[in-house]
């Protein structure tokens, strides 16, 4: 499995053709204690740069990107209920979707984790 | 505010403090302030709540009202004010209003009346950050000559709140053990000169603290020494006054609502009731007497999702009824709170909304105020 990652703070990973996707580490701690996770529903079909989430800090509301284009497959259900979730576990148990693949050719355009790290260190 | 880059804001006299306590610094009312420390805004919310909370909050404006003898003074502020300041005794405090010639509020503050009678003829005023410069222009161009106001820019601002406030400030202070609830003395804290109020913004028991600025590091220092006592941010502090229902200016209160509408009729006794002679009493008064047309409420939304300032209300025919002024997540109340302004016949209790967020409309329904009940310390009767 290959992990990706976005200069907007979110991390792809890849195991065939699906793509989980969650917010970085990074990203957890700029928001603070997440309130509220708006999901989308499963079969949407999103274009990358669609809004594929809203997540929710005590102080804002933020969207979440869909960094691939794709058909949501799964999404984490866990976290309306837990949302704390993805303050505690960004990088594994606080994923937000699964999306099928739909334009794969999109993945050469994200970072790997070297490049997410350099450009972390930048901020 | 977003153009305003870091190197221009201004700092309070505990900016290194705070960046050394490992805080997040945010613009806010053309200050440099600490959002939250690393614990971040729920545990610092339920600290205040259970043990003894540090805010700095400096960047309030401090300053006095300063005539020949307390009626000329008290006098002075009433014509400005709905408040009652010609018989407030003295060491007490007052959360009164400036308002418009039109009934709206310029700002909502703390007044006090020191308890020295050497200090006869000075009114302690306390105004929010960001209305400081209005305030004070304000008052300069409508006080009268015998009245002068006298800025403190030198002195900080502390305030420890929660359950454990009284016991953790009798060691800092043992003057500030037997104070009454808005109650105000001069004092040490620590052995620094201090004004100290029992007072304070998040529903709870504690105390407001003004000290001198290059004392105030000793001082909030010495107080975070104490194991019951963490720093908070201005995280906590929005969700710690919403929770406890109190107006947050440029959000719940502004020059177009009036204190009858924001609901803050508690603010004006009865001989201004009566008397009026403040600015905008006609408007004021007549709401009061006759109901105003809107009304500020809180707002429980249904489910989890935060509705947020600006958020409009509809009724239950999708009729818009009035828009949420402040809103977010509750951590002791445990999902989302909110205030808004509704029409008057939707205000109250119980009354079911809508609330359009990105596109839905979400069930909620209008909620009694506060929702966490106040905590404020009551003096044994003797």
């Amino acid at each position: 499995m290959t992990t990706y990652f976005t200069k907007d703070h979110e991390w792809i990973r890849i195991d065939g053709d699906v793509a989980t996707v969650g917010i970085t580490d990074y990203a957890q701690s700029q928001l603070g204690d997440v309130v509220y996770v708006e999901l989308p529903e499963i079969g949407k079909a999103l274009a990358k740069g669609d809004e594929a989430a809203v997540v929710e800090s005590v102080k804002a509301a933020s969207e979440v990107f869909a960094p691939v284009s794709g058909t949501v497959e799964a999404v984490n259900v866990a976290l309306t209920d837990e949302p704390g979730k993805i303050n505690e576990s960004p990088e594994a148990e606080g994923w937000f979707v699964k999306l099928k693949l739909t334009a794969s050719d999109e993945l050469a355009e994200l970072l790997d984790e070297e490049a997410y790290k350099a450009f972390v260190e930048t901020l | 505010m977003t153009e305003i880059s870091d190197t221009e804001l201004l700092e309070t006299p505990l900016a290194s403090l705070h960046r050394e306590l490992g805080a997040r610094m945010v613009p806010f009312a053309g200050y440099s302030m600490p959002v939250q420390y690393p614990k971040g805004i729920i545990a610092e919310h339920n600290w205040t709540r259970e043990s003894a909370g540090l805010f700095d909050v400096s960047h309030m404006g401090q300053a006095f009202l300063v005539g020949p003898d307390h009626a000329t003074t008290a006098r002075a502020l009433e014509a400005l004010t709905p408040g009652e300041f010609a018989a407030l005794a003295p060491g007490r405090v007052r959360y009164t209003l400036l308002t418009t010639d039109r009934g709206g509020i310029i700002d909502d503050l703390m007044v006090t009346r020191p308890l020295d009678p050497a200090e006869d003829g000075v009114l302690g005023l306390i105004v929010n950050a960001g209305r400081k410069v209005i305030d004070y222009a304000h008052l300069a161009a409508r006080l009268p000559a015998d009245v002068g106001l006298q800025v403190a820019e030198d002195r900080a601002l502390l305030a420890l709140q929660g359950p454990k406030a009284a016991a953790v400030f009798a060691r800092h202070c043992p003057a500030a053990a037997a104070m009454g609830f808005m109650t105000s003395i001069r004092t040490e804290v620590d052995g620094v000169e201090a004004i100290v109020s029992r007072s304070g913004y998040t529903g709870e028991d504690g105390y407001e603290i003004s000290v001198p600025g290059d004392a105030a590091e000793r001082v909030a220092r010495a107080l975070l020494a104490d194991a019951e006592v963490e720093p908070i941010g201005l995280g906590a502090r929005d969700s710690l006054r919403l929770e406890a229902g109190l107006c947050l200016y440029g959000h719940d209160i502004d020059e177009a609502t009036s204190p009858a509408e924001a609901d803050l009729g508690f603010a004006i006794p009865k001989r201004r009731r009566i008397e009026g002679g403040f600015p905008g009493a006609d408007r004021i008064l007549g709401e009061l007497a006759s109901g105003a047309p809107r009304l500020r409420v809180g707002i429980r939304p249904e489910g989890r999702a935060p509705a947020r300032d600006g958020t409009e209300i509809r009724d239950a025919s999708g009729t818009l009824v009035g828009i949420v002024t402040s809103g977010g997540f509750g951590p002791s109340v445990g999902g989302p709170i909110a205030m808004g302004y509704v029409a008057a016949d939707c205000a109250a209790p119980g009354t079911p909304l809508l609330l359009s967020v990105r596109g839905k409309d979400l069930p909620a329904s209008v909620a009694p105020l506060p929702f966490v009940p106040h905590r404020y310390y009551r003096k044994p009767s003797a």
